[in-house]
């Protein structure tokens, strides 16, 4: 990285015109599109008492649905992690026809509307849909041999009925939006992977599965991570594909953007701003994980 | 969308392939296959199958019913407001993805770390959190919602308190809420690009005695095109497909205040599936589209380095 800045005397003159309008055009920006409305809802939260504030985010509700939106939604990024660190690795090391179709629709989530993903979703796994006809009574059999095998767990609660428009559906939303995060960190890392490492492992009698779990893995784990935390982070915000195929039951498959939109129609802007200032300090906490874990994972390539 | 600025898509050095490598690294065949099924099962579950659904659902009852659902004029309005709305939000990020570039590629300055990240928090916020500030700024119980109806306010002229100004539950709100979530977009973008590119050629066309403008546009904006192009394309496909931002600030008026994504909903939810399909194979047909070109670009940026 090069920079326009003479590097001798204490007042740097800059060779190259336009920081002075380019960084005020920034700032001015980002603070009337991003942190002004951003600061909004901080302060609309801080004229609450400290009595309304923990009514309006630590009620029975509210709390039920923070249990659905971030327990699903770490459900769907560690599956994601599986399987998308499985896709990456074929999509780098596998030759196969459609590799480059395959390779450009991992990107569908970010580019497909979520309303269109959700009705979609709803559409196939719904008891009449393509996939929803065979499984659907899978499911329901399979939650009911489970509460016969182990009784004393309430699984119909905890799984839900069906799969559309219960938790199952939630979870195909919420996997839906984060499978590109894992496959597209995991891939440049994967690439540079030196075979020659592998190589050596084999070379000192390693089996392939010990060069797979303790070689390959460990160099992947940054990116894993970084990867499984990004996926995370979209799902636990997920709003247009969640509902549609949700079946928004309170207490039991609403989520939380769900609930903060349900209070913002009652026109209790009060309870929308709090549970939402509380999901924003969710996500800030990860953005900083995220950074911290990608600062992380340099320095540790770089060695 | 992805995670911070250390991740273009750009930049991202695509693997060759190495399935020929020596025995000892390679996968036993078996673990092979299994990879392999899983890895498609996955793809085919999760991608194909959600995209082939919404064109076979549209084209469930033939093409008649799938024509109808474009000549409502409500289906014609909202694509009018959601062409609008991206026609608005793609230019001022593009001008505002160029200028955040130029300053923290090409220029070195205390809280330039900060500034980056928080140009990625957009990302970071919920779209239904996204349409709720703008709500608390700009709606009737908001701190400038008061003033923004007619009425009589004191500090304000007579003609602005005639001005009867709607902001939520109106065009401005969802362009300003689109305008917030595909934010970064460009942004990010070019920011490592122009960083890995330095500042060699801006300072020959200085040298050579080449105005500033005259530098960006004839040195800096050729060599950032691609990365220009691909954030555009990227950005464009968010704006027009965003739903819950756009959904908490624009109260659902038929015909005025919805765009495509919504319009999907009211359709969906009167259970007219034919139609909502149609219009959604419209916006799947725009995600094939962004990501035919997105594939492109990549190729040629791949061409270009080697």
């Amino acid at each position: 990285m090069s920079t326009a800045v003479l590097s001798l005397p204490r007042f740097r003159r800059r060779v190259l015109p336009g920081f002075g309008l380019s960084l005020g055009f920034t700032l001015a920006y980002l603070g009337l599109i991003v942190l002004i409305p951003l600061g909004a809802a901080f302060i609309k939260a801080s004229g609450l008492s400290w009595a309304d504030f923990l009514t309006a985010v630590a009620s029975p509700r509210v709390v039920a649905s923070y249990k659905v939106s971030f327990g699903i939604s770490l459900l769907a990024a560690l599956v994601n992690g599986v399987f998308g660190g499985i896709l990456a690795w074929v999509l780098v090391r596998y030759t196969f026809p459609g590799r480059r179709v395959v390779d450009a629709l991992v990107d569908l989530p970010f580019a497909l509307p979520t309303a269109v993903a959700g009705i979609a979703l709803a559409a196939i796994y719904s008891k009449n849909g393509w996939a929803g006809q065979w499984l659907e009574p899978l499911w329901t059999k399979g939650v009911h041999q489970l509460a016969v095998w182990l009784p004393g767990v309430d699984w119909a609660g905890c799984l839900g009925k069906t799969i559309a428009f219960d938790r199952a559906g939630i979870f195909l939303a919420l996997t839906f939006v984060g499978l590109p995060f894992v496959v597209r960190t995991l891939q440049p890392v994967l690439a540079e992977l030196e075979p020659e490492l592998e190589e050596a492992a084999a070379t000192l009698g390693a089996n392939r599965w010990q060069t797979m779990t303790r070689v390959i893995l460990p160099e992947l784990m940054p990116a894993l991570i970084t990867g499984f935390a990004l996926a995370f982070a979209r799902a636990l915000g997920e709003y247009g594909s969640v509902v549609f195929i949700a079946g928004n039951m309170p207490m039991h498959s609403e989520i939380t953007p769900l609930l903060i939109i349900t209070k913002l129609e009652q026109y209790d802007y009060r309870g929308a701003t709090a549970i939402a200032v509380v999901m924003l300090v969710a996500s800030f906490v990860l953005l900083l994980l995220i950074n911290l874990l990608q600062k992380w994972s340099r320095r540790y390539y770089r060695v | 969308m992805s995670s911070t600025t250390t991740t273009p898509f750009l930049s991202t050095k695509r693997a060759p392939v190495r399935a020929s490598g020596p025995r000892v690294i390679r996968n036993p065949a078996w673990v092979r296959w299994l990879f392999m099924t899983l890895a498609l099962l996955f793809v085919g579950c999760f991608l194909v199958l959600p995209l082939a659904a919404v064109f076979t659902e549209a084209l469930r009852k033939g093409f008649g019913p799938f024509f109808a659902a474009f000549t409502d004029p409500d289906m014609l309005s909202a694509l009018r407001l959601t062409l609008l709305t991206a026609a608005i939000a793609v230019p001022a990020n593009l001008v505002f993805g160029v200028a955040a570039a130029w300053c923290i590629a090409k220029f070195d300055f205390r809280w330039k770390s900060l500034l980056i990240t928080l140009i990625d928090l957009p990302f970071a916020v919920s779209p239904v959190i996204s349409g709720l500030i703008y709500v608390l700024v700009f709606g009737l119980q908001g701190w400038l919602g008061p003033y923004l109806g007619a009425g009589d306010h004191p500090w304000f002229g007579e003609w602005f308190n005639a001005q009867d100004i709607h902001i939520i539950f109106a065009v401005p709100g969802i362009v300003l809420a689109t305008i917030f979530v595909t934010f970064p977009f460009v942004a990010r973008e070019l920011i490592p690009l122009m960083q890995a590119q330095g500042n060699d050629e801006e300072y020959a066309a200085l040298t050579l005695g080449a105005t500033g403008w005259q530098t960006f546009w004839r040195v800096t904006v050729p060599n950032i095109r691609w990365g220009l192009f691909y954030g555009v394309i990227l950005c464009n496909a968010r704006a027009m497909g965003e739903f819950g931002a756009v959904s908490v600030v624009s109260g659902h008026i038929r015909g005025v205040t919805n765009t495509m994504p919504l319009h999907i909903e009211i359709l969906y939810n009167e259970y007219n599936f034919v139609a909502a399909f149609a219009v959604s194979s419209l916006l799947a047909l725009l995600a094939l589209v962004t990501l035919l070109l997105k594939t492109l670009v990549e190729w040629r940026a791949q061409k270009g380095l080697a």
